[in-house]
């Protein structure tokens, strides 16, 4: 079977199963977060922009949040055959783009996102296996479900495998 | 305290904020007319609100590399201004300014010279709707990222998602001799700002339908 790569946007979430690849494409201060069920091989990835839907007035959209994003797509893996109790997860972004010179609250959102996200994962039992977070540059992930590796990519900061 | 509700105040907000991006931006573009010291031809600025999901694709691939130069917003008004460029329009900016053309990575003098550029613009910008609402309004200084679009984008993404699921920005694209610019305008006052922006303007908020 041809692998096949479907691509997650800001705010948004996809499921595969091996051996399809995830990838999110340009993660700044946003977290992409990726749950794995070695056995069954179903991956999700979410791309997460703010930490808690319960601090936001406007929180419509449950995958801009780490913790609503993180909720659904345990659901939406579940569905695929994956076992809430195998779950580990991989997360990589949370950069601070620009200099803290400035309004330090809003720029320190990527750590607050990375935190928001280790706080959840934590609540629901799920290990972090790996993580690439925090730093000033931009990031290109693609995890690939049949051997659970996670590519990161950037510009200027290399390349590798988590 | 805050009674504006976010969801109905959407029309209002995109509205005022297109308003006052097309004057910020006229006015940052005669200050960048006056630093090269020559005439630059301005298109019409476009408004442009996207939903969050395509942010990232605004300079084609989210990977596309490009460059931001970034400014909190301190006063009575309270919040951030991203400048972003493709590399083409900032090799052509330094150009212009310097006389030299920039290899494919800027040095530091290079970089310098467009967190310049920026500051200017930035605080042309400011200082004109500054002027039109009589609120205080200042820039902190420059801070400049060259890395891929996705993730410069994000910052002001993030800062709208707070309250909307649509960004809105000014695209403007001005001409130079030969050489096209194309630069990006994010204005991002925070809520309560945003609040003090209308109330200065008289945009009446409040309304009946408070639920």
């Amino acid at each position: 079977m041809e692998s096949k790569i479907l691509r997650v946007g800001m705010a948004d979430a996809k499921v595969t199963k091996s051996p399809g690849i995830l990838t999110t494409i340009g993660l700044g201060s946003c977290v992409g977060i990726v749950l794995y069920d070695p056995i069954a091989k179903v991956a999700g990835l979410v791309h997460i922009m703010l930490p808690y839907s319960n601090k936001i007035s406007d929180n419509s959209n449950k995958l801009k949040f780490a913790d609503t994003g993180i909720e659904i797509l345990i659901e939406e893996m579940l569905k695929e055959g994956a076992n809430p109790k195998r779950l580990i997860s991989k997360l990589a972004g949370g950069a601070q783009m620009f200099s803290s010179k400035i309004n330090s609250d809003i720029m320190n959102i990527g750590e607050r996102n990375v935190i928001a996200t280790k706080e959840v994962l934590k609540k629901l039992g799920i290990p972090i296996v790996a993580e690439d977070t925090g730093g000033n540059y931009g990031r290109t992930i693609e995890f690939y479900s049949e051997d659970g590796r996670l590519l990161v990519k950037t510009i200027g900061h290399g390349v590798k495998y988590i | 305290m805050r009674n504006v509700d976010i969801n109905r105040l959407n029309e209002i907000y995109l509205d005022v904020l297109k308003e006052l991006g097309n004057i910020g931006a006229g006015n940052a573009i005669t200050a960048l007319s006056t630093m090269i010291g020559k005439k630059v031809d301005m298109k019409v600025p476009t408004v442009k609100i996207l939903e969050l999901v395509e942010v990232p694709d605004i300079f084609g691939s989210p990977d596309t590399v490009i460059v931001g130069i970034y400014f909190g917003l301190d006063g009575d008004v309270k919040g951030n201004i991203l400048f972003t460029l493709d590399l083409d329009s900032a090799s052509s900016l330094i150009w212009n300014l310097m006389g030299i053309e920039a290899k494919e990575e800027f040095d530091e003098l290079e970089k310098s010279a467009l967190e310049e550029i920026g500051n200017i613009m930035a605080g042309s910008y400011v200082a004109s709707l500054s002027t039109l609402t009589s609120l205080n309004m200042k820039i902190s200084p420059p801070a400049l990222s060259i890395d891929m679009a996705g993730a410069i984008l994000s910052v002001p993404a993030i800062q709208y998602g707070e309250f909307s699921d649509k960004i809105l920005f000014i695209e403007t694209q001005f001409v130079e001799g030969e050489r096209l610019i194309r630069g990006d305008f994010f204005l991002i006052p925070d809520i309560n700002s945003f609040d003090l922006i209308l109330k200065a303007l008289g945009v009446e908020v409040n309304g009946e339908q408070n639920s």
